[in-house]
Parts: structure tokens; sequence; C-alpha cells
């Protein structure tokens, strides 16, 4: 059953009022488990890439919802892009500025030489640090897949 | 660990990998594909590997499966072979 576009027009046309209020409610709550699990990446299981996953999750159930028009409004695709290029930005410019700084790859306590908080609690933040650009990068990168397996790479309308 | 637990949810892993590759509505498979996932979710937990579990839950049951979805939108829902 091969969907044309004419009938993805129809089926975005059909709204149905559930769905979108269980949606609406249970994006925040989603959102908000997807930051802590980010923050909390260092203490209790989880991490940047599940953390991740589950925003970028967070937005594919709205894409679903509401058509993929419609969430293109909240996460613009240049928007879209430049946080997936931070994200890896992040990661690798921490990773080099450790190795910069006389360390090893990604070896967090050098960092001490910039901000000067003990060497110790440093390799704490700084894993902190490089799962806030993992997240961000899985988050956007799994809205894309989503956009563009969705609509055949056009972008236009999804399922 | 518990063996008989473990044994058990190795037995509906089993059960949901053949109803995957038998069933020929790749719908129906991408459904038991997920319930699979979440099998294997339940499974990491149980053995301790937490963080295996929450990636198998997030990807494996959740993303995965829409994106199998939406392949099967483009393509036919019954399996030809």
């Amino acid at each position: 059953m091969k969907i044309t576009s004419h009938e993805a027009r129809e089926r975005i046309s059909h709204r149905d009022t559930i769905l979108e209020t269980t949606v609406r409610l249970m994006i925040p709550f989603i959102q908000l488990y997807g930051l802590y699990v980010i923050v909390h990446g260092h203490y209790s299981p989880g991490g940047g890439f599940q953390g991740g996953v589950v925003l970028g999750a967070s937005l594919i159930m709205f894409a679903l919802a509401f058509g993929l028009t419609a969430s293109k409004n909240y996460m613009t695709e240049s928007l879209n892009i430049i946080i997936a290029n931070a994200g890896a930005l992040i990661f690798t410019g921490i990773a080099a500025l450790c190795a910069l700084l006389g360390g090893m790859f990604l070896d967090y306590s050098v960092l001490a030489n910039i901000l000067p908080i003990d060497p110790i609690s440093w390799r704490s933040h700084g894993i902190f640090l490089v799962e806030v650009g993992v997240g961000m990068g899985v988050m956007t990168i799994m809205i894309s897949i989503y956009w563009d397996m969705a609509s055949a790479g056009r972008l236009d309308e999804g399922l | 660990m518990i063996w008989q637990l473990d044994l058990f949810l190795l037995m509906l892993v089993v059960i949901c990998a053949l109803a995957t590759i038998t069933v020929k509505d790749l719908l129906s498979a991408t459904i038991i594909f997920s319930a699979y996932s979440f099998l294997m979710c339940l499974l990491w937990a149980e053995m301790g590997a937490v963080d295996v579990a929450f990636t198998e839950a997030t990807v494996g049951a959740g993303v995965s499966t829409i994106f199998f979805i939406a392949a099967i939108f483009r393509t036919t829902r019954r399996s030809k072979d």
C-alpha cells in the first residue's frame, strides 16, 4: 500500500483531537526526562546517546501526530543542521582542547589549566560537557532520519 | 540473576524472533520485532546491564519501530517471498 502525496495530504487534514491532546500533554514530560537522562549521565545509567534519542523521539512523536510540516515550524531544517554540527563540534572541540593542552585525547583532567577546579572533578564534569554534545548530535540526526524516511527525502509531508 | 526468569524471557525472545521472520505481513513483523526488543531490554535489565537495557528500550523498541514503519509505507506491506 504505497501512499501517494495526495492521500498523505488528505490524511493530514483529518486531525484527531484525542491524539493531539495526548501528544501535547506528553511531550514536555518526555523532553524533561531526556534532559534528566543527559544531565545525570555520569551518575546513573543513561547518558548523551540515550537522552538524545529520547529528545529526538519526542519531536518524532510530534511529527507523527501533527504532520511533518508542522514539526518543521518548531524545529526548522537550518536549526536542525546547526544543532547537529554544534554537537559534533562540542565533542571534538573538547577532545581536541584536551590534546592541545598537553594531555591525551579526551583526557579531561588537563582542563584544570583553563578553569582551576580539582583535576579529579574535571574528569566528571568533562564527561558531562561531552555528553551534551553527543545528545545534541543524536537528537537532531534522529529527527532528520525520520524526516527523510517518512517523506522519501522531499521533506514535504510525512506519514 | 534468577535463572527461571532468565529462561522464561529467553523463551519469549526466541518465540518473538521466530515469529518476526515467519510472518508475511511486514507491519505485523515490525510490531513483533518491537516486542522482541522490549523483551531483550527486560533481559538486559535483569542481568544487570541497565545502560544497555536503556539503549535497547529507546532505540530498539522506540525509534527503530517508527523507522521500520516509515520504510514500510514506502514499499509494499506484504512480503513477496
